[in-house]
Parts: structure tokens; sequence; C-alpha cells
């Protein structure tokens, strides 16, 4: 195989035996009704024995489609060209007989969704031994004892238990792991990963992570780890590539990508992500614009609409990835390897040099398609505080002035809040059967203007709460007040002028508009139910204006909008009747990174501008802490710690707050590999029966470490009250102690 | 059924509907021009409305146009093949069988569009209030449903146009057919909002305050046109089926009036000897089941908004 023109220097090539997985030139083209649509465009990398190479980015990106090509898992219409070599073997236009003998025993690939990945009839034990069967000439027996061997390898407890489960009967983290068994059956050369834990929360992502250390170590196979999360590549890998618009645009190891970008878009990335060792309040810089269709690429570089930087050059011509000039050869310490050098896909990646994310980005909140539109929407003067404050007279002038939360009006308030939903048999009868405690005896206050993050991990009742304190679900016991007011009893007549100032933003902005309704119909339903019908036309387009979208939309339907858009729109149908307060039903965490940070920074300034309340319901605790005031951290329907978010970043005292901020992997390689970590086992229990006394004791690192056998019986037999230890940071453990983590 | 009464209600009131279309009419003029653009990009849909508005025609202008009616003629010859005069020939008592046609059409078309129509209507709210309500409601309003579903349709029209005065008259005809056929509506559609209520959207509704009239009327009955589209044509073409079939065992409209079931009932030993008397109803049938089923295909891409190409 000849050298491709890549390798100016000196080809990788032989660059020896311990080359496992060559890519080169990897092009992928999915035939549509609107023509061509390249989803992949000359990717080139190589991986070695034993290492790691993380593929960073966004949705669309290309990245899941390059692994599914070398793999042979795309489907007939994909016309696949250029080469990829499996331990020297080409596999690119392999049949599928030929194809499947390397899948799985040279190459093995694990996907993001383990509830999907594995077949619901058979035991795992069943299914991995037939991965062992499939390559190898073994009896049955010695299969079984090979999916025992795995289990416990990958870090289940009782593999010889679990060999008889079926995948139901396993959580979700169990089921990735039984994945990655699964992936590891036959020593592979090569595991894809694609997406492991993005289905995951967060604590159990740190475990499926470290499974997929212990894989690697195992088998010494080469990882090629496929992700969006920057934190996740920061901490597992040794190299970085960075795909946009289905091509390479940066590669180099962790240090050089993360450290010392050299390409805008790998900048912005950065720079978009909030981040849980950063500063709390410097502004996050998206990246303006969306992803360009892969349908109809611009001509030069694509990334270059959305670039500040962007030059004549770049519209015309494609930039080669290449090391930028001005780095030279290697210092006389460091051994040259070629792989290792970082390359960048930039006319002007010299000019980078030491260049910061908000250097070059602005931190802006308007969703435009090209920076020069964001420089006139904000000279414009429809942006800037001043105008759109005076759109908004509800909005006090003294809130804005006052500190946040500090001794301000309480709005909202939740005292011992608990439901219970009944669980029902089957059949007619439908005999209450048993409860699911989703939420059991929470107590909150929302003070004017200020930002309450609610943070679990799913399934710990954040949601429900949400709802219940909308109404939106009826309590089972305790009370929820409005300004003194009790909402808990009013009539759905009674609560519908409340609702007015209560309004709710969800999470998923492809499912919360009506697919069958204008955007302005949908920003208009809640003026009409209000009865502000009048003038109804002039307010939408104020509206979406406010949120920074074209108020010349107004006549499109939600299908024409991306993700991040969709989510303005949703704000803006919010904002419409002027709302005290806002619930926020995680509103970012179905965003790409550099539309997220638009949203956040549009969030900000609108609580700015018109004295919102906020109540962020979310699991990301790097958001949380960007955003929020005061957090609560939430366990399977209780509160297990509350205080003001310096608090609880820097001094954490629960035993789970603590394990949740280490297991957030940080987007910065020395700190995340150095940083000191509290792990949690297993999965959260099920909240149709909660553990005794301390609902966290099942997985409490505490509990099982340090505690002697006298101080754990008073955490299985008593529950720990939320406690004050000075200073309003409250917690909810008996022997709670305060950690410093960041 | 209070939600529909505050439904009517709330249309006086300031929040009301005449006060919502007040806001976007502009833009919901575009929208049925966009609706229309769609359903032109549908062949099928296009030639086959083309093809149901000449039967239209062809039943409803043509007899004031004909010079014969469906009755009985003494200036007609009995038993006559196809001419200029009487293009698809005379029967033996001496009907004009095109003027008959067109007479049949009509009854046949009037029939199966009521039906339908009514069917819809009735068994989509039904159904989606069900549907929306869950619980103690859906288990009451469904009951009712399966009573309607256990009867067989064509047994209970039997009996009861049989045994009530004026039940052969086609508008009796069609409601009692109604009767029987809007319950398997209300079933599709209570299945279709079932799902359609967990949606996000709705809740979101539910937030702003909307009430239950507007999330049924408003939300979850346009998300689910697709489905009630198929089934109301599907219901297009088992009225005209179940008309026929009834004329056929002589429980429908009755002579002198004349259906096109009763035409191909008539005419049912002739098939071979006499094919003009059996073929014009019978290709009637068809076409009129054929094109209403293309339309509603059509009909259903058009109304989604999300569908910008058309397949064909």
């Amino acid at each position: 195989m000849t050298t491709t023109e890549h390798m100016s220097d000196g080809p990788v090539p032989t660059a020896g035996h311990d080359v496992v997985l060559d890519v080169r030139d990897l092009s992928v083209t999915f035939s549509s009704e609107d023509g061509p649509l390249d989803a992949v465009r000359g990717v080139t990398y190589q991986v070695r024995r034993g290492e790691a190479l993380g593929i960073v980015g966004e949705s669309g990106s290309g990245k899941s489609v390059t692994s599914m090509a070398i793999m042979g898992l795309l489907p007939r219409t994909a016309r696949v060209t250029g080469s990829a070599r499996v331990l020297d073997q080409e596999v690119i236009g392999l049949g599928d007989a030929a194809i499947s003998r390397i899948r799985g025993e040279k190459i093995a690939m694990i996907f993001q969704d383990p509830l999907t990945s594995l077949n619901p009839v058979y035991t795992i034990g069943y299914q991995i031994a037939e991965a062992v069967l499939t390559h190898r000439d073994v009896t049955k027996k010695q299969a079984r004892e090979r999916a025992v061997e795995l289990l416990d390898k990958v870090g289940i407890p009782n593999p010889e238990r679990r060999v008889d489960q079926y995948p139901h009967e396993l959580s979700g983290g169990m089921r990735q792991r039984v994945v990655i068994a699964i992936a590891m059956a036959n020593d592979p050369d090569v595991i894809i990963a694609d997406e492991p834990t993005t289905a995951l929360d967060v604590t159990v992502q740190a475990q499926v992570l470290e499974a997929l250390e212990a894989a690697r170590r195992e088998t010494g196979a080469a990882l090629v780890l496929i992700t969006h999360d920057l934190g996740v590549v920061a901490g597992h890998v040794d190299r970085v590539a960075v795909m946009y618009a289905g091509r390479l645009v940066e590669t180099g190891t962790v240090e050089d990508v993360f450290y010392r970008p050299r390409m805008p878009y790998a900048l912005g990335l950065l720079g978009s992500v909030p981040r849980l060792d950063g500063g709390r309040h410097e502004r996050l810089t998206p990246i303006l614009g969306t992803p360009p269709s892969l349908l109809n690429l611009p001509r030069g570089c694509a990334f270059a609409p959305r670039c500040p930087m962007a030059q004549d050059i770049c519209q015309e011509e494609v930039p080669e990835l290449a090391e930028p000039a001005d780095i030279g050869a290697p210092g006389a310490g460091e051994e040259d390897d070629p792989l290792r050098r970082h390359r960048s896909a930039c006319h002007f990646s010299e000019q980078l040099a030491g260049v910061r994310p908000e250097d070059l980005f602005r931190p802006t909140s308007v969703d435009a398609e090209a920076p020069a539109e964001v420089l006139a929407a904000e000279l414009g003067g429809t942006r800037p505080a001043g105008g759109a404050a005076g759109e908004a007279p509800e909005a006090e002038p003294g809130t804005g002035a006052g500190t946040p939360g500090g001794g301000s009006e309480v709005l909202l308030t939740a005292t011992d809040l608990v439901k219970n939903f009944p669980i029902r048999s089957k059949g007619i009868l439908r005999r209450k059967v048993g409860e699911v405690q989703a939420v059991s005896g929470i107590s909150l206050e929302l003070r004017e203007h200020e930002t309450l993050a609610l943070v679990g991990e799913s399934g710990c009742g954040k949601s429900t709460t949400a709802r219940l304190l909308l109404q939106l679900i009826r309590r089972t016991s305790g009370d929820v007040r409005y300004m003194g007011r009790p909402l808990h009893d009013l009539s759905d007549a009674q609560m519908r002028p409340l609702r007015r100032d209560l309004q709710l933003v969800f999470q998923d902005p492809f499912a919360s508009l009506d697919p069958r309704m204008t955007v302005s119909d949908t920003v208009a339903e809640p003026l009409q139910i209000h009865g502000r019908a009048k003038g109804a036309r002039t307010r939408v387009k104020e509206l979406l204006e406010l949120v920074g979208l074209n108020p010349e939309h107004g006549s499109r339907y939600p299908h024409e909008f991306s993700g991040g858009q969709r989510q303005r729109i949703g704000i803006a149908r919010a904002l419409a009747l002027n709302p005290k307060v806002l619930i926020l039903d995680e509103p970012v965490s179905a965003l790409d990174v550099s539309i997220q940070a638009g949203v956040i920074n549009l969030l900000e300034d609108l609580q700015d501008e018109l004295g919102l309340s906020y109540l962020f319901v979310s699991h990301d605790l790097s958001v949380v802490r960007h955003i929020a005031d005061r957090v609560a951290v939430m366990y399977l329907g209780k509160i297990v710690e509350t205080g003001t978010t310096d608090q609880l970043f820097s001094a954490p005292a629960h035993p789970y707050t603590q394990a949740l901020i280490s297991a957030i992997p940080l987007p910065d390689p020395v700190k995340e590999r150095t940083r000191e970590r509290i792990v949690v086992t297993g999965d959260v229990p099920s909240p149709a029966d909660p553990p005794s006394g301390c609902r966290f004791r099942t997985r409490c690192p505490k509990f099982a470490g340090e505690l002697s056998e006298a101080e754990r019986v008073r955490c299985v037999e008593e529950p720990p009250d939320l406690l004050d230890r000075g200073t309003g940071h409250r917690d909810a453990c008996h022997y709670s102690q305060v950690v410093e983590l960041i | 059924m209070s939600d529909i009464d505050s439904r009517t209600a709330s249309g006086k009131g300031p929040a009301g509907l005449p006060a919502g279309g007040d806001v976007n009419r502009g833009e919901e003029l575009s929208q049925v021009r966009m609706v229309w653009r769609r359903f032109r990009r549908h062949r099928a849909a296009m030639v086959s409305l083309v093809f149901l508005g000449l039967i239209t025609a062809f039943a409803f202008v043509g007899p004031f146009v004909w010079p014969w009616d469906h009755t009985v003629s003494r200036d007609i010859l009995g038993n006559q093949p196809p001419s200029l005069q009487h293009p698809f020939g005379t029967t033996n008592q001496g009907n004009d069988v095109f003027a008959q046609t067109m007479r049949g059409t009509q009854q046949s078309l009037k029939v199966a569009l009521t039906v339908a129509v009514l069917s819809t209507v009735i068994g989509s709210v039904w159904g989606a209030v069900a549907g929306y309500y869950r619980g103690r409601v859906d288990a009451i309003m469904m009951r009712v449903v399966d009573v309607f579903l256990i009867v067989p349709l064509i047994v209970a029209v039997a009996a009861i146009n049989g045994n009530v005065r004026g039940g052969t008259t086609w508008y009796a005809v069609a409601l009692i057919m109604c009767l029987f056929s809007w319950a398997t509506i209300a079933r599709v559609v209570r299945g279709v909002v079932l799902s359609l209520r967990e949606q996000e959207f709705i809740e979101a509704a539910r937030a702003v305050g909307a009430r239950a009239s507007r999330i049924i009327f408003r939300h979850l009955l346009p998300n689910a046109a697709g489905p009630i589209i198929v089934a109301a044509t599907l219901l297009v073409a088992v009225a005209v089926l179940t008309e026929a079939a009834l004329s056929f065992i002589g429980f429908g409209i009755q002579p002198p009036d004349i259906s096109l079931g009763k035409m191909v009932e008539g005419s049912r030993t002739a098939a071979f000897t006499r094919p003009w008397l059996f073929y014009p109803p019978g290709i009637l049938i068809v076409m009129i089941c054929l094109t209403i089923n293309f339309i509603g295909d059509g009909l259903r891409d058009a109304l989604d908004p999300r569908q910008t190409m058309v397949r064909r």
C-alpha cells in the first residue's frame, strides 16, 4: 500500500508491526433522495497495540459511521472507499462471511445502548459463550467457564450467579459491562467503543470506564473511544482526533489538543464546555450556527461558516491535516513518533498558538448562523439588557442588583413533599401491590431572582419534584406554596391563573413542541389560553427575538429547526406570559456542547433582564456549577445535601455528593488523571423498595470502608435528617465529613 | 362530555377560538395553501380527485341533463343492448340503465360520505376523550364501544331497516350504518391518543394551563390525523360495499329508488348474458372506493408538515 499525501514527512509506514488498525483515506457516501451525502470524507488514522485513541465530535460529525464502516456494519446503500487494515488485513470490501471472521475475533465493538445490544431472550452467560464458541474450538463447558471469568474481570459481583441471568435482571451499567465482556471474549486486537457511557449515569459511567480500562489491560488491545464528552476523552486516551463534518480536523496527544489546540473548532469546543474546575462566573463561548448539512457542504473548509477567523481562502480551499509550521522538530529528549505529532486542518493554525477560546469566540447568547450576524444583532440594540428589559414590565428594577438569593422574597416552597406512585397488578382488578416512592419528603425554597439547582441521577425523583411543584402531578402528602398561597389543593381551574407565573421548560426539544403547529402558534398558545390574544403577533415576534431567534421564522414548523433552536422556542413559549419562576427540566442535556453553551448564556441573560427565578433540574454537575446559586442534591427521593454552589462544590460533605463530583470527568488531561476519586459501587436501588435507614448506605464508600460495625448500625436503622452544619450548608449523613475535591 | 361544552362556551370568551383565529389569520391561510401544495404533488391523489369529481358530477348534475330518469318509462323498450339513446342499455321492465347508474351513484355516494363523516367525527372525539382521560372514563367509554363492535353491522342494520318505517330511505340507511361503524374509529383514535398524550408537548400545553378541550382538539386530534384519515377512507369503501350488500340482500334502499348495490343485485344473473347491466354499477363501486383511498393517502401526507417530499 502506498502512503497518502497527508504523510508528507515520512510515511507511518511500517510504524511497525504494532500498528493494529490502519485507516487510510476512508470515505463513506450514502445516497439519499436529495443527492449523495458525504458522511465521512478522507479519514486517516492509525492505532498501535495497547494504545487508546479518542475520536471526539458532535452529533452528525461522522464519528460513528467511520467505525461502522471499519466493522462492515453499514447498509449496502453506503459506498465505502479507502482502506482500513486490521493487522495488515484489508477489511473494506470484504464479503459478509469473511468480515464475520474478523469481527469479534480481531476487532470488537461496544455500542451506546446496552438495553438493545443484548438479546433479551438469552442469558448473559449464553451470549458471552456464543461469542467464544463462534471463533474458538472449545466445549460448551469451557466457554461457560470463560464467561464467568470475563464477568469477573469486568467487575460484575457474583459472576457464577449472574451468568445465568437474563439481561432484564441487570441494570444498565451491568449490561454495558456484559457487552464489554463479550467484546473481550476473544482477546481482540482492537476494541471500538462507540459512546459506551452516554446512556449511563455519571457514577455508573465511572465504573464502566473502569471496566473498559480493565478490558484494555487484559487483552492488550488498542482502544478507539468514540464520544462527544471531552471529559471522558481527557482521562482515558493517549491521543485524540477531533472530527467535524466527516473530516478529522485536529489530531495529536491529549495534552496537545486540550492545552494547545490549533484548530478553531477544537478551541471553540473547549470554550463551550462548562467546567467543574473553571471560574463560576466566566461566560461560556458558544460556537455559532449549526454543523453544516452533509448534503451540500461548503466548497472550502466545512467549519468556515461558523469560524470567527475565516478568510477568503477558507471558502475556497479545504485545509489539509498537517503540522502547523511553527511547531518545530521534537526536542532532543523526546522521541520522534509520527503518530503522536500534533496536526490540524486549518489555514491559519500558526496564528492560534497560545490563543484562548474567549479570544476568538464571542460569549454571546444569540442564535445566529455566522459570527457577522451576531455582531449585527448585538449592535442593532435588540439584545443588550436595556432593550429587552424594557419589553418586560414585570421585571422589577431593584431585583437585578441584589445579590442572588440573599434575603430576597421566597417565591416557591415545598415542605415534606411526598409522591408515591402505586404499582398495580395486571388484570381486571388492578389491585395495588406496592408503591414507587418517587419523592419522599422533600423541602425546598426558591427565592426571587435566584437559581436553585436540583441535581441527581436518573430515577432520583428530580423531574417528579418539578412536576409536583407545578401541580402537573398531584402530591401524596406535604405542601407546595407559591408566595405563601398553598397550591396543592387548588383545582385545575383555580391553578390556571397561577400558571402565568410558573412555567416549565422541557428536556427534549424534539418532543416538547407540537409537530403540527407553527412556531408562532406554539408561542402564542399561552397568550390565547390566558386571554391575551390581542397583540399576540407582535408579542410572539418580541419573544422570538428575545430568545435570539429570527422573528421572521414564526410561520415555520418545529422540524425545520435544529435542537438548540427548538429549545429556544420552548423557552420563548415559557416566557410568553412573563412568568416569575421558570422550572427548567434538564434544558440543555439533549444538546451538543457547542450549542448548549449558547442556551446556557441565554438563560443567564434572561434571568438578569427579566428578574426570573429558576429551578434548574439537571444531572450535569458542571452545568449546575456554572449556572446555579444554590444546589440541592437528590438521591432516591430524598435531598441529601444542600448549600450554596460554592459551599457544595468546594466542601461537599455527603459521601454521595463527593462521589458525584469526583465522577464528573474534567476536560483537562492532567487534572483528570491526578485527581482524588471517591468511587461508588453498584447501582441505584429500586425506589419501590428503598434500603432502610440511610438510603445511600448500600453504595456508600464510607459505610463500606470507613465505618465500624457499631457505627453502621445507625446507618441501617436511623434515616439521617438534613441537618445544618452552620452557614446554611446542610447534609443528611450521620458521619458527614467535608472533603475537598476540586 | 362536559369538556366539549366548555369548548363551545370558551369560544365566546376572550381566550376562545375566534380571538385565536384573529392572531394568525394570515398564517392559517398560508397553511391551507401549503397543505394544498403538498397535496398537489401527490399524483395518484390528484388523479383520483379529478375522477371523483367526474363521478360526483355524473351523479348529481347528470340527472338534470339526461332525458330519462331512473324510474320505469313507457317510452323505453325493455331489454335493449347499449345504443346511442341508452348507452348502458335498458332493463326488462323498461328502465334506462344509464339514468339508473346516475341515481344509484348519487345515493351510494350520499350514504357513504354521510357514514364516513359522521362516524369519523363521533368516533374521533369519543376515542380522544377516552384516551385522554384514561382510567374509569376510558373503561366505561370503551365498554360502550365494545357493545357496538360485537354486533355484526349487517345483521343489525338489516334488523332495524326491516322493522322501522322509512328505514329504507338513504339517510335512514346512512344513520343506522353510522351507529354501528363509529366504534371502530373510536378504537383506532383511542390507541393513537394513548401514546400521544404521553409526549412532552401535551404536558407543555397542560403546563401553560390549557383545558382538556383545547388539548384534545388542538393537539391530540391534529396529531392523530394520519390514522384518522386512513380509517375514514377505509370507512367510505366499507360503507359503499355495505350499502351494496344490504341492498343485495334486500334491506337497503328499496325500489322504486335505486342504489349501486341494488343494481348489481338486480342484474346478478345477467353478468354474462347482458354485461352492460352488471358492469357499470360494479365498476363505479370500485372506482369510488379506489379514488377515496388515494385521496386519503394524499391528504394524510399533505397534512403532515414534516413531509417535505412526496414519495411518488
